[in-house]
């Protein structure tokens, strides 16, 4: 084993008793009705490296996640470095000296920054200085050989170094508790064997430094100093490596932990044999792939790539990881079009949209990549029917994969809430779901532990051997690889060697697969030097536990400013759009009503009828329809919306007027609109007074009593609708926009993943939500500056009061509209849901609440309450009071308190929202 | 196009939603109690319109006019003086305020035609329009009856009597809360599709289809029935239950044809969705777009303010989007008691606007895929 030779120069690491790092008792822990932790009793000890071993879902990621804190207590004691991790105050004080690698590549990493701003991330959350910080980065890249990536983006990389870019930012801080989740699933071997030296040069320099990891390798755990077997939520065993081989009396620790399950688990477990294939077997063709190349921009994936492969063969992929095996395999799934070459599958050209090919074809990809929503057997159940499989044979299909794949329990869970290596077999039972002709597997067994591997290769052995079934598949384990009829070494988007796994050995001198493998890869990349250990870490400075470190604060307030540099095209739809809504809103929104459609029906038809029609048509308000010819059609032209308004005139309606006889005038209004209604109506009163004093004048002369009702419109005379509506509509944007940037800021990481830094690191609520906050305070306050540009140098809008109260007054609130994006951000789990929770808190109090066009004090009700106390409320009154009204601080003093009061309570009710543990 | 893996799909997509209790939680509030609030808060006409006077006259017809102003209206007018009056209204605490001169009621028997000063705070927007118009008409009727009994002169003795159709009470309740339930299903349907596409691309699951004998329009319309379906039933939930029984807003014409209508205006809207989403890259994106698509859909529809009142240019831009055609759809059914003999342009133009964006939508889908 690669491992063992690295393991003499770490024996000395091991520490003297120290007591335990950590200590259990009684833990247990369900999610839903799955019972991951069973009353688990355990003491680890101290300065040693302890590994987890077990199949998958038995629990050893949950018992890692309750020691590094980052998941809540549920049961029982747990006890990490001398203190109970159930007290906050304890695991505030302890985060900094612990330090955990959660499950799967990269997933606490932000795929955006590149790697050395990652790991900067980690130092300034640590409180590092910047020489400090700078050292220790170049010490770690160096040590893991990513200094020549530094300024590459994390989701670029391959998973090997995403892995060693994960183990960076854990050592950042110099942790005495390591704590390391299946670190080496899915990477290479030669990437497997380079990070397991790095790991045994850390711990020589930190010899005190405690090291736990779950593993699903036997060989690498049969390097460590004590390991902990672990079965269905209990602990099976534990003890040194040759503790539990004396134990069991077995040969090797894969055959110790078979011996140690109990027995009904053992059942049926015997060696795995493939059975060659029948010589002179079917000599057809499966897959035919003819100098296939694939370029990103100027970087070659996949470069002039050729084999064949023939019905029923099982053909192994191998190779470094990020070397093209993924972007060939989605090639030949038609997932990618090639740049170059061709590729067949059964003599067809792979054509994307013949659905009959894929009915043949099962893929299953490198990332989970199945409904997590759906539980297992929903998963199973859709793909059986998008397959086209029969009705009444479906639920015996997904019993019999079910059984095969070792799911049968599992089929009422949902995927999330199992762990990677049944999710792993899930895919599996998806892709064979449908009983393909052709296979794709794409590591399918990464993470998956030794006794269902042996499980699924033995399925597929019988799909090869017996169904004819081609099997084209990638892997990293070399034990695979030797059960595969022929195998293609990859590297750098060329193959290396193509042979059987015999002839490979044989052309190359090695003792076994993967000393061969580690030759060709070390020929093929010129032979790296080994990277120079890390330079023996200083201890750090102890970090002072402030309660509010602004230093942590601004560590996230970096990230996230570095995430949006980022992302352009989010900053300049913020900023451009807002512009473009602001003109058109401002244009559009007009309620000064104009061109309200009309008709008279005059059953007069005299002089005076035609004149007071006339006082009608010679207004600006209204435009002249045909008349009305009778009741009928004022039914029909109304209902149908044609006219808003209908005058009706009565007969003789001349003659009464000039006798000084009592008549009435008829006028109907469409209410359907009843704010258009009411403002219809203003104006035909008007309009009747007018002509009401015009006549007396006629009649009586000039001594005739009359007066004049003069209005005066203030603040805008000209009643411009784009006067009135700037300084409404730009709150309405300063709320919408800024909420809805900074609404996805912290769910985002909950739903992929990273928020696990923010549960096991040193850093509080209140410094997490203030520095997710303060670049979008930034880019809102430069929205509004631009905002207020052009609306006064493009849209001309005249303002009349104190700019620097309106900017004032902007600080404050678009510090309340991102703290009302936190607010929801906080508790929502779903990105969906909080995006329509947005909408929903913002658009319409600040429309319909707010004053935009009601004013606050003629609302009602609960809506009366949300508009005295919303933000927008209270800046439209100070926007409005700038703009329009010639003030300034002095006078809109409350509207400043009222903004000023919002900020602490949106802030405070985020922080108590907020968890710091997953729940 | 095969139906069945439409169903499937789809079926997957509810199963999805139901496995997001907040979101379900949000989708409730939306429907029933958001539009309740929203519509209870909705003023009745002019409702308690903040009016001062400011009486240089003090004589018994300027007493006559203080007195005309009462609640629910209006607030009961508060005298204040000339002074006062530019700092109450700097501060907005009036809309309007009357001045009325000294000497007014001399003047007037006199006939010296003395002018009411109407002092209107024009940035209060819809109050200050139609609070205008009825304040006149209330002084006007208040002077000429005050000249009548005072025998001084007779006006021409016209009444103008006023009827609104359909909404008789001019009660705001009414048509605010239809406005709010077409929100709500603008907001949901394009939030539900655009972003559950999104996310299965971030999720990776989107790839995983394409490998299976499903198609891109398969797909599509799978997104679009199920949601649409969703919203759909919320819509007559909300109909029913809030807007006819809650807020007992009295509904003329067919319910069942208003369904019929907001499913034309879903298959539009679930399709701008799928649109945002292949125009975003990722669910930060998509929710930025959202809102700009989102607010002018919303308050240039014509359901905030007459569409008759806004620039033509809008209004023919308006004419493109979904929304304009179902909010003059929902006002005739659900009010004016239209049938289809009458609505049917908007059906028209409806189903038109849905299909072109359904075949633009699927257009990008197909490259978004790619």
């Amino acid at each position: 084993m690669a491992r063992d030779h690295d393991r003499n120069a770490g024996a000395v690491t091991t520490a003297p008793d120290a007591g335990p790092v950590a200590r259990l008792s009684g833990v247990a822990l369900s999610y839903g009705a799955t019972r991951a932790l069973d009353g688990v009793t355990l003491d680890i000890p101290a300065g040693r490296m302890v590994g987890l071993i077990g199949p998958d879902g038995v629990g050893k990621s949950s018992l890692l996640a309750l020691v590094s804190g980052a998941q809540a207590i549920r049961g029982g004691r747990v006890e990490v470095l001398g203190g109970d991790m159930a007290d906050a105050a304890h695991r505030r004080l302890s985060c900094p000296r612990i330090a955990y690698m959660p499950q799967g590549l990269g997933k606490n990493l932000y795929p955006t920054l590149s790697v050395f701003e990652n790991v900067d991330f980690f130092g300034r959350l640590f409180g590092q200085g910047q020489e400090e910080r700078g050292r220790r980065i170049a010490d770690l890249l160096r040590g893991t050989g990513l200094s020549a990536f530094a300024d590459r983006p994390a989701g670029k990389l391959s998973g090997g170094m995403k892995q060693k870019l994960g183990l960076c930012c854990a050592l950042i801080h110099d942790p005495d508790l390591l704590i390391l989740d299946e670190p080496t699933t899915g990477v290479d071997p030669l990437s497997r064997r380079q990070f397991w030296q790095l790991i045994d040069r850390i711990r020589q320099s930190r010899p005190g430094m405690s090291v736990i990891v779950a593993t699903a390798y036997m060989e690498e755990a049969a390097g460590f100093d004590w390991l902990v077997a672990m079965d269905s939520g209990r602990v099976l065993a534990t003890g040194t490596p040759a503790e539990l081989l004396a134990r069991t009396g077995a040969p090797t620790l894969d055959a110790a932990f078979i011996a140690l399950l109990p027995e009904q688990r053992r059942q049926g477990h015997s060696a795995l044999v493939i059975p060659p294939r029948p010589a002179g077997a079917e000599e057809a063709v499966a897959i035919e792939a003819e100098g296939l190349s694939m370029r990103f921009g100027g970087f070659t994936a996949v470069d002039d790539v050729s084999f064949r492969i023939a019905r029923g063969e099982i053909f192994g992929f191998l190779g470094s990881n990020g070397c093209g095996k993924t972007t060939t395999m989605k090639m030949l799934t038609g997932l990618l079009a090639p740049s170059e070459g061709r590729a067949r599958l059964f003599g067809q050209e792979v054509d994307p949209n013949d659905m009959e090919v894929r009915r043949r074809v099962g893929y299953m990809s490198q990332a989970f990549s199945l409904y997590s929503e759906l539980t297992v057997r929903q998963n199973l159940d859709l793909h059986a029917r998008l397959f086209r499989m029969e009705a009444a044979r479906i639920p015996a299909r997904i019993a019999e994969m079910a059984r095969r794949f070792d799911l049968t329990e599992d089929l009422d869970s949902l995927p999330d809430a199992l762990p990677l290596g049944l999710r792993q077999r899930l895919s599996l039972a998806v892709a064979m779901i449908h009983a393909p002709e052709l296979l794709i597997l794409d590591e399918p067994t990464s993470g998956v532990d030794p006794l269902a591997r042996d499980a699924f290769w033995r399925i597929l052995g019988e799909l090869s051997r017996q169904d004819g079934v081609t099997i084209f598949v990638s892997t990293h384990f070399m034990n695979e690889a030797e059960l595969c009829d022929r195998i293609s070494l990859m590297h750098a988007g060329r193959v290396l060697v193509s042979d059987t796994p015999a002839g490979i050995r044989q052309r190359r001198g090695a003792a076994s697969l993967e000393e061969a493998f580690i030759g060709y890869l070390e020929e093929a990349s010129g032979q790296e030097a080994p990277p120079e250990p890390a330079a023996a870490a200083q201890p750090a400075a102890p970090p002072a536990q402030r309660a509010f470190s602004p230093q942590r604060m601004m560590a996230y307030a970096r990230r996230e400013a570095l995430e949006l540099r980022r992302d352009p095209i989010r900053a300049a739809l913020a900023m451009l759009g807002s512009v473009l809504l602001m003109l058109v809103i401002g244009y559009g929104i007009n309620l000064d009503v104009e061109n309200l459609t009309y008709a008279v029906l005059d059953r007069d038809d005299t002089t005076v009828s035609r004149d007071y029609a006339l006082q009608i048509s010679g207004s600006r308000y209204f435009s002249e329809r045909p008349p009305v010819t009778d009741y009928a059609d004022l039914d029909r032209r109304m209902r149908n919306g044609e006219l808003s308004l209908v005058v009706e005139i009565p007969p003789g309606f001349g003659r009464d007027v000039a006798r000084g006889r009592q008549v009435q005038i008829g006028a109907w209004i469409d209410g359907a609109m009843p704010s258009r209604a009411e403002t219809v109506r203003g104006y035909v009163q008007g309009m009747h007074a007018a002509w009401l004093t015009q006549k007396a004048r006629e009649v009586l002369g000039t001594a005739a009593a009359s007066f004049q009702i003069e209005t005066r419109y203030r603040y805008n005379p000209d009643i411009q609708s784009l006067v009135a509506m700037v300084p409404a509509v730009m709150p309405l944007l300063l709320m919408m926009i800024p909420a809805m940037l900074a609404v996805l800021s912290v769910v985002r990481e909950k739903e992929l993943g990273s928020i696990i830094n923010f549960y096991t690191t040193p850093v509080t609520r209140l410094e997490f939500l203030l520095g997710k906050q303060a670049p979008y305070i930034l880019l809102a306050l430069l929205n509004f500056l631009m905002l207020t540009g052009f609306a006064l140098f493009v849209f001309r809008v005249p303002m009349s009061g104190s700019f620097w109260a309106l900017s004032a007054a902007a600080l404050l609130y678009v510090v309340c509209s991102t703290a009302m994006g936190l607010l929801i951000s906080s508790f929502m789990r779903s990105q969906i849901a909080a995006i329509f929770g947005t909408a929903l808190i913002t658009l319409i109090p600040a429309v319909q609440y707010s004053g935009m066009t009601d004013p606050v004090s003629s609302l009602e009700g609960a809506g009366a309450v949300i508009g005295s106390v919303y933000p927008t409320t209270h800046f439209i009154t100070i926007a409005r009071g700038t703009f329009s009204k010639a003030l300034g601080f002095a006078e809109l003093g409350d509207a400043f308190l009222a903004l000023a009061l919002a900020i602490p309570v949106l802030l405070g009710l985020a922080v108590v929202l907020l968890r710091k543990q997953a729940p | 196009m095969r139906i069945a893996n439409v169903l499937q799909l789809g079926i997957k997509e509810l199963r999805g939603l139901l496995r997001d209790p907040m979101l379900l939680l949000l989708i409730v509030y939306a429907f029933t109690l958001s539009v309740y609030t929203a519509s209870r808060a909705m003023p009745e006409t002019l409702s308690r319109a903040a009016i001062a006077i400011v009486d240089e006259d003090r004589s018994p017809v300027s007493g006559r006019i203080a007195l005309a102003f009462y609640p629910p209206y209006f607030v009961v007018p508060r005298l204040i003086t000339m002074a006062e009056m530019d700092s109450r209204m700097d501060a907005g605490l009036d809309t309007f305020a009357l001045d009325i001169p000294p000497n007014f009621q001399r003047d007037l028997l006199a006939g010296r035609a003395p002018s009411i000063q109407l002092n209107v705070d024009a940035t209060r927007m819809t109050q200050a329009f139609s609070g205008a118009g009825h304040i006149q008409s209330i002084v006007s009727a208040e002077i000429t009856e005050f000249l009548r009994r005072s025998g001084a002169a007779t006006a021409t003795p016209v009444d103008l009597v006023l009827r609104a159709r359909f909404n008789p009470q001019l009660d705001k309740a009414w048509f605010g809360s239809i406005h709010n339930v077409i929100s709500s299903i603008t907001m949901l349907s394009i939030v539900l599709t655009g972003a559950a596409l999104i996310r299965e691309r971030e999720h990776g699951t989107i790839d995983h289809l394409l490998v299976m004998p499903v198609s891109p329009v398969e797909i599509m319309l799978s997104k679009i029935w199920s949601m649409g379906l969703v919203v759909l039933l919320a819509s007559a939930v909300s109909i029913y239950l809030v807007v006819r029984g809650l807020l007992a807003v009295p509904i003329e014409g067919s319910v069942p044809l208003f369904l019929a209508g907001t499913a034309l205006q879903l298959f539009a809207t679930t399709c701008i969705g799928i649109f945002l989403a292949t125009a975003a890259g990722s669910m930060p994106q998509f929710g930025l777009l959202m809102i700009l698509v989102l607010l002018p859909l919303q308050v240039l529809s014509g359901g905030m303010t007459p569409r008759e009142s806004m620039p033509e240019a809008i209004q023919a831009i308006m004419l493109l989007a979904p929304n304009t055609h179902f909010v003059i759809l929902a006002q005739a059914i659900l009010f004016r008691g239209a049938g289809l003999d009458v609505v049917w342009p908007q059906f028209l133009a409806l189903l038109g606007i849905g299909a072109a964006l359904f075949l633009f939508s699927l257009g990008r889908f197909r490259r978004f895929l790619k």
